[in-house]
């Protein structure tokens, strides 16, 4: 629900709140002309429509996507670091990337427009939280091929607004630098956001501090995680999506009634499919989010798979909205488990572990196996200082507390395996949280 | 003089080695081992000990990554006596202090029980005042060690 007096502002009536038909329209002229020109431009794009016989003649609208070939994130790694540019690289005004898990860089090139565009987007989302040109946004997103110091930076510009380029680190730094420019907002991943709020209760400076939206992303984060930001600093706080490979942050995100994130999709054209098969999905079915660059110069994607998984729905939205909403992720295919027939992601286990209220620590490992051709799933939880107990009858109701809180929240049964603290292995970058034995190809 | 005494209980995982290292870091930081129980279960084991120095024995283990807790524990003499420890029970049951565990520790001259009570304090008034004795902490801590100062 909208606090009172919350004043929805749409920075772009016109696009975000066309009439489907409209918006259909638009999307097939530009997927009409963006074909063309990843077929005359790009090899990599001309060779994989010619290997499923698509011509550019074919596409004639947004209904003829389908016939499109996808875009992996191997492909992109393939053609790195120039291979898939759609202009001359005279052209190319910028890159940015992301360090990727594997080591290789995964690097993509912005004409100005293109930079001028996700400045736009970005706009939008900043005026989604309800922030306009008189706004001071503190931006601690790192800066550099990193897209989320850039990101929210253009954004901020593209608004009017002052942007404030703090870059990540130094927390002390950024609480006294946020108190004495007076920043109204700020930006950062929701679990650093959560890190500086807890300092500045601590410093007991909360009250001295002016922000009043906080804008989160690049790591996905629960609700419950939103509440309590947002209670500790009485502010609100906007999940903002995005992907250096689509643009960067600004994608999509959500609005003040929290009903999911809003996809530019003018620009960025969202599919759900099902993951394996392709196929899409129903209407508020999970499936993985696929996204087709429709305005993009320099390196436009043609159904780039996001491994990100979600659902959409396409009603219009309470703040007037048209545009597509996607809900907060799941997880990615990645890390999804079908166990028993059933879809796990570890950020279930995240939530029903994290909603036990701090009496389970958070760390966490799930092992899946197969005995007797049945899968299993065990939970490995540390038993930390604040859960141990001498006696074996409180460790096993803790055990049996942790199996049918899991259970509730998977619908499946767990088996739970109390372990030492810091046995589980902590990673610098994503931690690994699933460990699957079964043997499947 | 603290009437009850502390003792030191581990959390071990049931894997290879997971005793063994508890027992390296007590050695290799001085601290004696005066009685042990060990409980298992299908998954973990649970290691209670009464030790020469709780608190470093705490300390040690928690450097090396353990976890670990002092619990106030009484440590009951038993004389070497037929029925004594019946007894004793038989006052603690009459006392209605529930006992959640127990383990016993010999040195020499008599035979010690540990006791692990909902209420420390009253059960040592039970036991002396039915005729029993208990350890005080600074006694317990060092019994058994050999060379003793």
């Amino acid at each position: 629900m909208a606090p009172e007096n919350w004043i929805e502002r749409i920075r772009d009536p016109k696009m975000e709140c066309m009439s489907r038909d409209e918006m259909a329209v638009l999307q097939g002229k530009k997927l009409v002309n963006l074909v063309e020109r990843v077929y005359n431009n790009v090899d990599f794009y001309n060779k994989k429509m010619k290997d499923l016989g698509v011509e550019p003649g074919d596409i004639r609208g947004i209904e003829d996507i389908s016939k499109l070939p996808f875009t992996t994130k191997e492909d992109l790694r393939n053609n790195y670091p120039f291979g898939l540019l759609a202009v001359p690289k005279s052209e190319v005004a910028r890159v940015q990337g992301t360090s990727g898990t594997t080591g290789k860089l995964t690097l993509m090139s912005y004409t100005q427009h293109d930079a001028d565009v996700w400045g736009e987007c970005v706009a939008r989302c900043l005026s989604m939280a309800g922030l306009t040109k008189e706004d001071m946004i503190h931006v601690c997103y790192g800066y550099g091929l990193f897209t989320g110091g850039m990101g929210l930076d253009l954004g901020a510009r593209a608004l009017g607004a002052m942007a404030i380029p703090m870059s990540a680190g130094n927390t002390k730094r950024q609480i006294m630098c946020m108190e004495d420019f007076g920043a109204t907002a700020f930006a950062c991943t929701p679990s650093y956001a959560l890190y500086l709020a807890e300092s500045m209760r601590d410093a007991g400076v909360v009250d001295k501090m002016k922000i009043k939206a906080g804008i989160h992303g690049a790591e996905p984060w629960t609700e419950e995680m939103r509440h309590k930001i947002e209670d500790i600093l009485h502010i609100n706080c906007f999940d903002i999506y995005g992907l250096c490979e689509i643009s960067g942050p600004g994608v999509a995100q959500d609005c003040i009634h929290h009903a999911g994130l809003h996809i530019h999709h003018d620009y960025f054209y969202p599919e759900v499919l099902k993951p394996g098969t392709g196929e899409a999905v129903a209407e508020g079915e999970l499936g993985e989010l696929v996204f087709t660059t429709l305005s993009k110069e320099a390196m436009p994607l043609l159904r780039y798979r996001t491994k990100d998984l979600t659902t959409i729905t396409y009603d219009t939205c309470e703040c007037g909205r048209t545009s597509p909403r996607i809900s907060k992720f799941k997880g990615r295919t990645d890390d999804m488990k079908v166990i028993r027939g059933v879809n796990v992601f570890p950020t279930q286990v995240e939530t029903a572990l994290l909603g036990m209220g701090g009496s389970v620590a958070s760390h966490y490992l799930m092992v899946v196996d197969r005995k007797d051709n049945l899968d299993r799933l065990t939970v490995l939880v540390e038993v930390d200082e604040s859960l141990f107990s001498d006696e074996i009858r409180k460790l096993d109701e803790l055990k049996n507390k942790v199996g049918a809180v899991l259970k509730q929240a998977l619908g499946i049964a767990v088996n739970v395996k109390l372990v030492e603290p810091k046995t589980i292995e902590r990673s610098e970058g994503k931690a690994k949280r699933v460990i699957d034995k079964r043997d499947l190809v | 003089m603290s009437i009850t005494i502390q003792q030191l209980s581990v959390f071990l995982e049931n894997r290879e080695g997971s005793l063994d290292e508890v027992l390296a870091v007590l050695a290799s930081n001085d601290v004696n081992i005066v009685a042990l129980s060990l409980a298992d279960t299908a998954e973990y084991g649970m290691l209670r000990m009464i030790v020469s120095d709780p608190n470093k024995g705490r300390a040690v283990l928690k450097e090396n990554g353990m976890s670990v807790m002092l619990t106030d524990v009484v440590a009951l003499r038993v004389p070497h006596e037929t029925g004594s420890l019946s007894k004793a029970m038989h006052q603690i049951v009459e006392g209605e202090v529930n006992v959640e565990y127990m383990y016993a520790f010999a040195n020499g001259e008599d035979a010690s029980a540990v006791i692990k009570s909902d209420d420390p304090a009253r059960l040592v008034d039970i036991l002396r005042g039915s005729g029993f004795d208990v350890w005080e902490a600074s006694e317990a801590y060092v019994s058994n060690i050999k060379n003793r100062m």
